[in-house]
């Protein structure tokens, strides 16, 4: 069984490698579930080839989410997806710039995106082109600001009962 | 079983006035008072956990039928009383502030619960930090969440409230200005 696993994974790996070495930064296997890292300019096609490829077949979108990573100046989206048929999951990640995260929409391939992406426009800011309704979801539409992004303090700004003394702001 | 007789109905003190052989004079603002006070229709607006407390204040244990308060008016425009339980996030803010918005005059507003008075513990980007930042709250009960003892108090208090009033309080510019305070009408 285990060997079994291992073999499957080496398939995966083979088969992205197979066509989008150039696109690859790097491949980890945190918590052991697979994590591929990847350049963004191909991600859409490198999901589409993951969805046909007879090895990878990976047809269901588990969750897509933003990541904030401040020192590197970077906004992540993570998609991760899974093979049903041999339950085998995969985490694909790419780096957009912090000041201008722009990245073509999955949705084409998975209708269960659009809320994902629209959840990651909403806190993340990241702009999905081609995202046939990319307005907030959760918070309200007059917010004029990503929450999750870290430059953002997650208190309420407009409190005046709790003092920077007794809070610890 | 024990028998039903007159001696077990408890009526409502009588208020001030003057009495004699067949007839008891006091003021139609107090007698409105008495009535207002002992059928209040409240509008639960429950989003959590306090929603959970009002549930077993509204159960046969504690019984909020014995303050005349048995019937829940769903509807804002027959309702007396908001009741607002719970955590009310940013996008619920202008939901309730409609419901209030749809309540007839008199009309009063209980806030339970540490979340609707101040935000409670959430003191994050989402969430109200008190319901007063968009409504006028007359009783607030504090708690995270309040027992049913303590909301059946704040219902006394509004009771209290609701019996003092005077008849012409919600036509006073006093009244009008501090509902524009709050940018209602």
């Amino acid at each position: 069984m285990e060997s079994n696993k291992a073999e499957l994974i080496e398939k995966i790996i083979d088969a992205l490698k197979e066509k989008y070495e150039d696109q690859v930064l790097g491949i980890d296997s945190p918590y052991e579930f697979l994590t591929v890292s990847l350049k963004q300019e191909k991600i859409v096609e490198i999901i589409r080839y993951l969805y046909d490829h007879p090895d990878t077949r990976f047809r269901f979108l588990t969750t897509l989410c933003g990541i904030h990573y401040p020192d590197q100046n970077a906004i992540a989206v993570m998609y991760q997806l899974h093979n049903m048929v041999t339950n085998q999951r995969i985490r694909l990640k790419i780096f957009l710039p912090e000041d201008n995260p722009v990245t073509p929409t999955i949705t084409p391939i998975f209708s269960g995106a659009n809320w994902m992406e629209r959840e990651t426009y909403d806190f993340y800011g990241v702009v999905f082109q081609g995202h046939p309704n990319l307005k907030r979801i959760l918070n309200v539409e007059e917010m004029i600001m990503f929450p999750m992004r870290k430059e953002f303090p997650l208190e309420d700004q407009v409190r005046e009962d709790k003092s920077d003394k007794m809070f610890g702001r | 079983m024990q028998t039903v007789s007159l001696d077990n109905v408890i009526v409502s003190d009588k208020p001030e006035g003057l009495e004699g052989a067949g007839f008891f004079a006091t003021s139609l603002e107090k007698v409105v008072g008495l009535a207002r006070k002992n059928s209040i229709w409240p509008l639960p607006f429950a989003t959590s956990c306090c929603g959970i407390e009002f549930m077993a204040t509204m159960g046969a244990h504690y019984d909020l039928a014995r303050f005349g308060s048995e019937r829940l008016s769903f509807s804002p425009r027959q309702a007396d009383l908001l009741m607002v339980m719970g955590t009310i996030a940013k996008k619920m803010g202008p939901v309730l502030r409609q419901v209030y918005e749809q309540m007839a005059e008199p009309r009063w507003v209980l806030s339970v619960g540490a979340c609707a008075c101040s935000g409670g513990i959430f003191d994050t980007y989402s969430v109200l930090q008190g319901i007063d930042r968009i409504i006028p709250v007359d009783v607030y009960v504090p708690g995270c969440p309040p027992r049913p003892e303590q909301i059946i108090e704040g219902i006394m208090n509004i009771q209290r409230l609701v019996e003092s009033e005077s008849l012409r309080r919600r036509n006073s510019p006093a009244y009008k200005a501090m509902l524009n305070n709050y940018g209602i009408e």
